[in-house]
């Protein structure tokens, strides 16, 4: 039994390999997008008209808090360490990864995390209502004493990150096949190498923080408490320290996947190689330095508004860079248009839409209209979900048949993207327009005026739930069999993971490849 | 079709009520897709800085995804297109790195000047102190006794959906903040509680209000009118439900309201020394227990089982009177979700309220509390 996997259950909860945990990564992130899903359709259920009808404000607002604290950390961080686990050994001609234990750990203790976090919605007085930023004193002094169980849990998902980050560096750094230079590696790698570094820089911070919050619920200590001498806006500096790098975590992996993607449907090679990394690498140092801009309301000193405010523009230009590199990538190339390429070209349309209302968001002056409204919830549902969601699908479709053997069926995957799309568009564009005229976000029940664009972002939700049934379908069939891959699966895609056989086998890489 | 009915329904009844101020009020805006252009200097200057930031996005869009779409269809296999392969230049690259950065350059310097001017909170004709409470906010005209809660007028009826809904369902309060136009107003925001955010669209004024903390803005606004806002920061069960109305008047009027709001204040005074029946009292904490207690405790006095207790065959309704009163007065020494409300209320509806609970809801307890107990309990503090 040496060389292959153990039988049974015994293979998932025992394995050290990279692809089993891959697999379980991508698996559970999949589960945990149906379960935030679930709770997103009964927000948009409830604010499909005007008063309350479905649910009351409480259990609403434990629904928008737990609907963000599922997606961000159960659907959308595993399923890029569930890509990066199966990927990144391939990519570079490793065996598998470096610390492969610790890796069976860090996968392992996440759906007890989540189990833990879930949990709470059956506990008296009910799950975090306060919103995934939890703010303080809200969800200190305030909130329901299940906030303890959403401490530990927070605790337990921060180590499973912080561990995966680890192994991610120590693959990358120490196990590349000869020849792989650093200025070789696929973009993916790259950006995985990035994101990590963010990861190790803020995953300790939210810990921090979350602890602060404890000592002061439990211990009598006085951190976020005015009356005990504490500060509620230390709360939101700190938690934003750790909250803006994060939304770049959840981004970079997926310039990653789309530098991959249409280099291969664009039959040309990616324009600025170098370019992408030098933008990457910049991207990674702004968001480190930027998180007051969420904060622009909370009556900072001018000097620090204008700081944050111009630090947050630069962002703009190298992920400008990135767009206009990914556009000439695919000018004069010779382009065919199967699904992961549907989802990369959505991909770069929509994620350059959430920027340019980033772009407007930054402007502090404007900011003050349109903080905390629907058009921020407009702008970070374009960014996120066509950004995340499409890349990871976009990067499903694209090694699927790689991982499988076996294709996708197409067809089914152009209704999937195109379902998708629209429910995306029906859903969050016209949030941009009730948040410019003046709905706030994390209400259960809004003025009259807002009827109209509400209802239609409902029903685009629910086409968006939809499509996400049929993706589900699509993989799990594909799992089950189909027409057999070829071993390039696409026209001449580059990268090492093309030139081992489909489905990959168990081992890959035991001897290091020769690179050209 | 149901909600095309009662919206009909809602525009009818307002339009048919004579008394209601707010009759003549436009219907409402629908399909609203941009932000108020707003009354004051401020708000317009936000709107032109967000129109020519939109702008500047509308064309980069409109040139990237040209491109991409000219190259999406001329550039695909199925026409036979070769594929160059040109790639990497570092010339391209910097062009298209320079252009953006000055673009940025050119849209920071309005910017920073808009910031400027809203940073500006000297030289105020008027100061006047906001507080953010669970779930209400409270307005003191600094200088002056005027001191008052302003709550959420909608009835539970029409967010239940029992009763067709206002033109300005949801936002619409029993006292506005009243000021005066073409008057340099500074606001001074704070919170009792949790984080709130107090946003007005038409003056472009959103700051948080945050306990602890007293942040500064300002306004003037140049035409009469009602302006309507909410709270932005996420504060709770019932953030969705503490809007802010505020009403710009000419200087009389607002001297007028100011005088009118003074004899009131003597009137209340008046009436603390005075006894009550019964029936008046429960009558007066009906009202004030539906717009004070019934957020929490419920319409029905049965609260919210593990997080707001009932007030029905409750410990302390059916208790001892002074613990009940110590409770309603000074808060809970537990549980911060229950405030002080012996500065939130007068005597008369501090007396009135607790005659309510202690009487209602298959409570009992047959004794009657006049404002001069409460008064004396306070004394005897």
């Amino acid at each position: 039994m040496a060389h292959g996997p153990q039988p049974g259950l015994k293979r998932w909860l025992y394995t050290t390999n990279h692809k089993d945990i891959g697999t379980l990564y991508l698996w559970f992130s999949f589960a945990m997008f149906f379960l935030g899903g679930c709770m997103a359709l009964i927000i948009r259920a409830e604010l499909f008209e005007p008063g309350l009808q479905i649910v009351q404000p409480e259990f609403f607002n434990q629904m928008t808090t737990m609907h963000g604290l599922i997606m961000v950390f159960g659907a959308v961080m595993p399923a890029f360490v569930g890509l990066a686990n199966w990927m990144i050994p391939m990519m570079i001609g490793a065996p598998d990864m470096a610390l492969p234990r610790m890796n069976n750990w860090s996968f392992w203790i996440l759906p007890f995390g989540f189990a833990m976090l879930a949990s709470t919605l059956f506990m008296e007085g009910g799950a975090p209502n306060f919103g995934w930023t939890f703010y303080a004193p809200l969800s200190t002094e305030y909130a329901p004493p299940s906030v303890t169980f959403f401490i530990f849990s927070v605790h337990i998902l921060g180590a499973s990150s912080i561990m995966g980050a680890i192994n991610i560096i120590a693959t990358i750094l120490n196990m590349r096949a000869p020849g792989m230079t650093l200025m070789k590696m696929p973009l993916f790698v790259w950006t995985w190498l990035i994101t990590a570094y963010l990861l190790i820089a803020v995953m300790p911070v939210l810990a921090g923080v979350v602890t602060m919050m404890l000592m002061d619920i439990h211990f009598g200590t006085s951190f976020f408490s005015a009356a005990g001498g504490g500060d509620p806006v230390l709360f939101q500096h700190v938690f934003w320290f750790f909250g803006h790098p994060e939304v770049y975590i959840m981004i970079l992996p997926a310039f990653g996947i789309i530098s991959a993607i249409i280099p291969t449907f664009a039959r040309k090679p990616l324009f600025g190689y170098s370019s992408m990394v030098y933008a990457t690498a910049a991207i990674a140092f702004l968001s480190l330095i930027v998180w007051a801009h969420h904060m622009f309301t909370v009556g900072m000193p001018i000097a620090g508004e204008l700081f944050f405010m111009y630090a947050t523009m630069l962002i703009s230009v190298p992920t400008g860079v990135k767009i206009f590199n990914w556009v000439s990538t695919m000018f004069k190339g010779s382009m065919t248009f199967e699904t992961p390429m549907l989802f990369a070209i959505a991909f770069i349309i929509l994620f350059a839409i959430g920027g340019f209302s980033g772009l407007m968001l930054a402007i502090a002056p404007a900011d003050f209209q349109y903080h905390d409204t629907y058009f921020v919830v407009a702008h970070f549902h374009y960014v996120l979900v066509p950004g995340a969601i499409f890349s990871i699908t976009a990067g499903v479709y694209y090694w699927l048949p790689k991982w499988t053997g076996n294709m996708y069926n197409e067809t089914m995957g152009k209704v999937h993207f195109w379902m998708a799309f629209v429910g995306l568009n029906l859903t969050f564009f016209p949030m941009h327009f009730v948040g410019l005229a003046g709905m706030p976000r994390r209400i259960p029940d809004y003025a009259l005026q807002f009827a109209d664009f509400n209802q239609m972002a409902s029903m685009g939700a629910f086409l968006f739930g939809a499509a996400q049934v049929v993706f589900l379908f699509n993989v799990v069939r594909t799992v089950m069999g189909g027409k057999k891959a070829s071993e390039q699966v696409w026209e001449n895609p580059q990268g090492l993971e093309w030139t081992v056989p489909s489905p990959a086998p168990y081992h890959t890489f035991s001897t290091p490849p020769i690179l050209r | 079709m149901l909600k095309g009915f009662d919206r009909l329904f809602a525009l009818l009844a307002a339009s048919l009520s004579a008394q209601s101020v707010l009759a003549e009020e436009q219907a409402v805006e629908r399909w609203g897709v941009n932000m108020p252009k707003g009354v004051t200097e401020v708000a317009q200057t936000t709107y032109e800085l967000h129109m020519l930031i939109f702008w500047i996005c509308v064309v980069i869009g409109v040139l990237v995804f040209g491109v991409m779409f000219y190259s999406m269809w001329r550039h695909r296999k199925s026409k036979g297109y070769k594929a160059a392969q040109f790639h990497e230049s570092t010339a391209v690259e910097l062009v298209w790195t320079i252009i953006p950065t000055v673009i940025l350059i050119l849209m920071a310097i309005p910017a920073t000047k808009t910031l400027y001017d809203i940073y500006d909170t000297d030289k105020a004709d008027l100061d006047i102190m906001i507080t953010g409470y669970q779930w209400k906010w409270k307005y003191d005209y600094i200088g002056s006794d005027i001191s008052f809660f302003s709550n959420l007028s909608t009835p539970r009826t029409q967010i239940n959906n029992q009763q067709p809904k206002n033109p300005n369902y949801l936002l619409e309060v029993d006292e506005p903040l009243v000021v005066p136009i073409k008057k340099k107003i500074r606001f001074l925001i704070t919170a009792n509680d949790v984080i709130h955010a107090w946003w007005v669209p038409d003056l472009a004024v959103k700051k948080d209000a945050i306990p602890g903390f007293i942040n500064e803005s300002w306004t003037r606004i140049e035409e009469p009118g009602i302006y309507r806002g909410q709270c932005a920061e996420l504060c709770g069960k019932d953030h969705g439900f503490m809007p802010i109305v505020v009403k710009a008047v000419p200087q009389n009027e607002y001297k007028a309201w100011l005088d009118g709001r003074v004899a009131s204040a003597v009137k209340m005074r008046e009436l603390t020394g005075k006894t009550f029946t019964f029936d008046e009292l429960f009558v007066q904490g009906e009202k004030v227990y539906t717009s004070m207690c019934a957020a929490c405790h419920q319409p029905n006095g049965k609260g919210v089982p593990g997080v707001f207790p009932a007030i029905a065959g409750s410990k302390i309704a059916t208790g001892p009177l002074n613990t009940h009163l110590d409770m309603v007065i000074d808060g809970s020494q537990v549980n911060p979700a229950m405030q002080a409300f012996g500065e939130q209320l007068s005597e008369v509806d501090i007396a009135a309220v607790i005659t309510y609970q202690r009487n209602a809801f298959g409570n009992e307890m047959g004794d009657t509390v006049q404002p001069v107990d409460i008064l004396n309990f306070k004394n005897k503090q």
